[in-house]
């Protein structure tokens, strides 16, 4: 048993942590460090950067394009990049649609598709949820009836994250409703999001922001081949993706830096003013969470290292996503509990690139609410933490 | 042993309850929020009316003479009803701070308006460095030829946009932390050298940075005794904290039964949530924090009534209960609101919110806590 690197990962590690500081695009850095909202293009730019470096397919395979990267050499990657305060990789493309085409796609489909998902030229959304079908997802209602060489597709998809700036869609559709289980007769399909009869309304989140959206298809015809594998087995493609993207799914690395800087933002308190009174009961906070973050860390590489040998994941694996997410917010609370006062304004042109103003306060603090409110939905989205424990009494515990 | 409303309690309690009931609907209440107005003017012409605006002044000034229970009663519909319009701010710490003052003319002038609804007021005394601490106080009061100057910023000062008066702690002695050497003063809000940006808070009110730059003070706007005025402020935020804490159990108890409905109504899997014993337990929890928390409440409501001596820690005890257990009863509802709980579109988030930002107000649940020791 050893966790240190060989002299090689730390060549590695050098390497992604040189990447980060200058090759990336250091203005986006910049502006996540200054609490500046991130548009669309700096999503896309980042990933670009990564995408020119090789970088991008982190999980793929290397015949697609992929790194073909160990586990260890992943767990570097995600380190550096929460260690640099670099924007998340938004996942719909390069962590969900790309391995679902690249397992069960169509030679056609994979020269037509995974180029533009591994250079993030086309930006893809999630069509899974809908109004009547969230917890429940296997009950969704939302048509695509097969009419010649074409699909007709019929309902409504909801929480669809940025779908105002997708170019395309993946999301099951139900293509035969005489079923013996409701799992059945679900399809895998394709849809580019220009298509005519298709109508997009934005839903706002508490923190006023808009990431969300109810997509309407209104007799949206759309070809054949942009079905993905088999007609009907829609269900399982789309829990392989549910499944993908292990690595990062606990969100560790981020959290390991979130916390850092946290304590970094209270020493500074209590050098500079505003620091709570009580301050050894809010590091004692801290370290709860720290202590925590720790076994989870472990939990994560314990995972890492058996699908490195070639194992399936261990039943720890299950835990990432419920454990990280409470982490996750645990942290979120911490930073509105020491932000104080700061927390309260809601100014949200302080957070624009072109604000002529100061921030009215340190930008952790002033998004410290924002954040907090916003980040509720880690336990809800992604199959609720509730759903997660369902499985994983089932699953795990057999019972 | 007694827990139950006199007559008039009741009849307060349940024209609170008919007025929002009819006239405080949630999407009017959004349409405000998401307007320049702040609050609904017409909103606060009804309460001066049905004599909300009185509830905590003496008789002597023409006031309803109501106390602890009565603001509890009030605050808690204010609280089920997300009531935006600024009644803490105006009524419970600028009244409070000129009820409690020593300035007979301000105070017999200016509440009368307060009680008319034909002013507003704030209280300045957050400042940037002083987190929750009301002794911290860098703004001051310096002499100059005739009379003082005032200088110094505060921050997020509820209403301060709409208050037509601010009362301000400005330190008139001692060094930054010395709980002597604070004056209050009240001052009207246009007054030369007084600086006002102002923005919407987290939850949906509105407050402001308020900047002093040579503002000129005297003796006839001071409303505490010379370098004595922490006493009068401990005491208003001590009332307004437990003001808040009646707001939150409202809300609590909103969301609450708002999600045992909700998991009542929402389907999937084919039945109901509420059928899953899972949800069930968690809504139990959520249930047993909120009667834990009225008790806290009552109990703190009680103490106040009857002045007994430990009621600070009473108070201290519930708002930290109230930072603990209210704001986890917050998330949980959301929660189990799934994606719908996470929207704007509903009140479920709102309640959320404002639960969340009360947790802040004059103190989070840590520093509850560690007053709390320090008074047992
Ligand atoms: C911000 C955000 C972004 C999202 N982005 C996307 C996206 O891009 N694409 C997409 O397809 N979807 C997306 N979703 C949808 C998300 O996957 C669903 O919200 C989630 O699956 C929960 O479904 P629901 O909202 O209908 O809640 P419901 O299913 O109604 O659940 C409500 C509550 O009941 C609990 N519950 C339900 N069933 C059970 C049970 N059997 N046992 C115990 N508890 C149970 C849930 O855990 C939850 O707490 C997003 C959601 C949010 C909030």
């Amino acid at each position: 048993m050893h966790v240190t690197f060989s002299d090689s990962e730390q060549q590695f590690q050098t390497e992604v942590r040189e990447f980060f500081s200058q090759e990336y695009p250091q203005d986006v850095l910049q502006k996540m460090h200054d609490g500046i909202m991130l548009e669309k293009e700096d999503f896309v730019r980042g990933q670009k950067a990564i995408y020119e470096k090789g970088w991008a397919g982190v999980n793929w395979p290397e015949e697609y394009g992929g790194t073909g990267w160990s586990a260890t050499q992943k767990h570097i990657f995600y380190e550096e990049m929460a260690a640099a305060n670099c924007p998340s990789i938004v996942p719909f493309g390069l962590s969900m649609v790309g391995p679902v085409i690249y397992t069960y796609g169509s030679e056609a489909q994979k020269q037509k598709f995974l180029p533009g998902i591994l250079s993030s030229d086309e930006w893809w959304c999630q069509g899974y949820s809908e109004p009547g079908s969230g917890s429940d997802l296997a009950s969704l209602k939302m048509r695509a009836e097969r009419d010649g060489d074409e699909y007709v597709l019929n309902g409504t998809k909801t929480w669809t994250t940025l779908a105002q700036h997708a170019d395309w869609m993946f999301l099951l559709a139900r293509t035969n409703t005489d079923v013996a289980r409701k799992q059945e007769g679900i399809s895998f399909l394709l849809v580019k999001m220009d298509a005519p009869g298709i109508s997009l309304t934005p839903i706002i989140t508490l923190d006023g922001e808009h990431e969300i959206n109810s997509v309407f298809f209104d007799n949206v015809r759309i070809p054949a081949d942009q079905l993905v594998g088999e007609e009907g087995k829609g269900w399982t493609y789309g829990k392989l993706l549910l499944t993908h993207e292990r690595a990062n799914i606990a969100g560790v690395a981020v959290s390991q830096n979130r916390l850092e800087d946290l304590k970094s933002l209270l020493a500074q308190k209590q050098a500079s003013g505003g620091a709570p009174r009580e301050v050894n009961t809010f590091a004692r906070k801290i370290a709860h969470v720290e202590i925590q973050l720790h076994a989870l860390e472990y939990t994560e590489l314990r995972t890492l290292a058996s699908v490195a040998t070639g194992k399936a994941p261990g039943p720890e694996s299950s835990i990432l996503k419920i454990k990280g997410t409470e982490i996750q917010q645990a942290i979120d609370n911490l930073y509105y509990e020491l932000a104080g006062y700061n927390a309260i304004p809601y100014l949200r042109e302080q957070f624009a690139a072109d604000y002529p103003g100061q921030q009215l306060a340190e930008s952790t603090d002033a998004w410290a609410a924002l954040r907090y409110f916003n980040f509720r939905k880690a336990s809800i989205y992604g199959g609720s933490n509730e759903i997660q424990k369902n499985i994983i009494a089932k699953a795990v515990l057999g019972v | 042993m007694d827990f139950s409303l006199n007559d008039d309690q009741t009849m307060l309690r349940d024209s609170i309850v008919q007025y929002l009931g009819k006239s405080y609907a949630f999407e009017k209440r959004m349409e405000v929020v998401d307007s320049s107005a702040g609050f609904s003017r017409d909103k606060w012409a009804d309460f001066a009316e049905l004599g909300w605006l009185s509830l905590p002044f003496e008789e002597q000034l023409d006031g309803f003479g109501g106390g602890p229970i009565e603001m509890m009663l009030l605050m808690q519909e204010l609280g089920k009803g997300l009531v935006i319009e600024p009644y803490l701010a105006t009524v419970v710490l600028g009244g409070g701070c000129l009820a409690r003052g020593n300035n007979e003319k301000l105070r017999g002038s200016l509440i009368a308006k307060v009680m008319a609804g034909e002013i507003h007021l704030a209280l300045a005394y957050a400042e940037a460095q002083s987190r929750f601490e009301l002794a911290h106080v860098e703004c001051r009061a310096t002499e100059a030829s005739d009379g003082l100057l005032l200088d110094g910023e505060k921050i997020v000062v509820m209403n301060g946009a709409a208050a037509d008066y601010l009362v301000v702690s400005a330190r008139t002695s001692g060094e930054q932390d010395d709980p002597n050497g604070i004056t209050l003063f009240c001052i009207e809000a246009g007054r030369q050298g007084i600086e006002r940006s102002s923005y919407k808070t987290v939850d949906g009110m509105e407050a402001a940075h308020i900047r002093f730059e040579g503002v000129r003070v005297d003796a006839s706007d001071q409303i505490s005794a010379r370098d004595e005025g922490l006493a009068i402020l401990e005491n208003v935020i001590r009332d307004a904290t437990l003001a808040v804490c009646s707001e939150a159990l409202g809300i609590m108890e909103a969301l609450t039964y708002k999600t045992i409905e909700y998991t009542k109504n929402r389907q999937q899997f084919g039945v109901p949530l509420s059928s899953f014993q899972a949800l069930q337990h968690r809504m139990v929890e959520m249930f047993m924090e909120l009667e834990q928390s009225r008790s806290l409440l009552l109990r703190a409501v009680i103490k106040c009534h009857e002045k007994a001596p430990d009621r600070a820690a009473a108070i201290a005890a519930l708002k930290y209960y109230i930072g603990t257990a209210g704001r986890k009863l917050g998330e949980e509802a959301v929660q189990l609101h799934g994606g719908m709980g996470v929207t704007y579109e509903m009140d479920i988030a709102h309640y959320f919110k404002r639960l969340t930002v009360i947790d802040t107000l004059f103190g989070n649940s840590d520093y509850q806590m560690n007053r709390f020791v320090a008074a047992a």
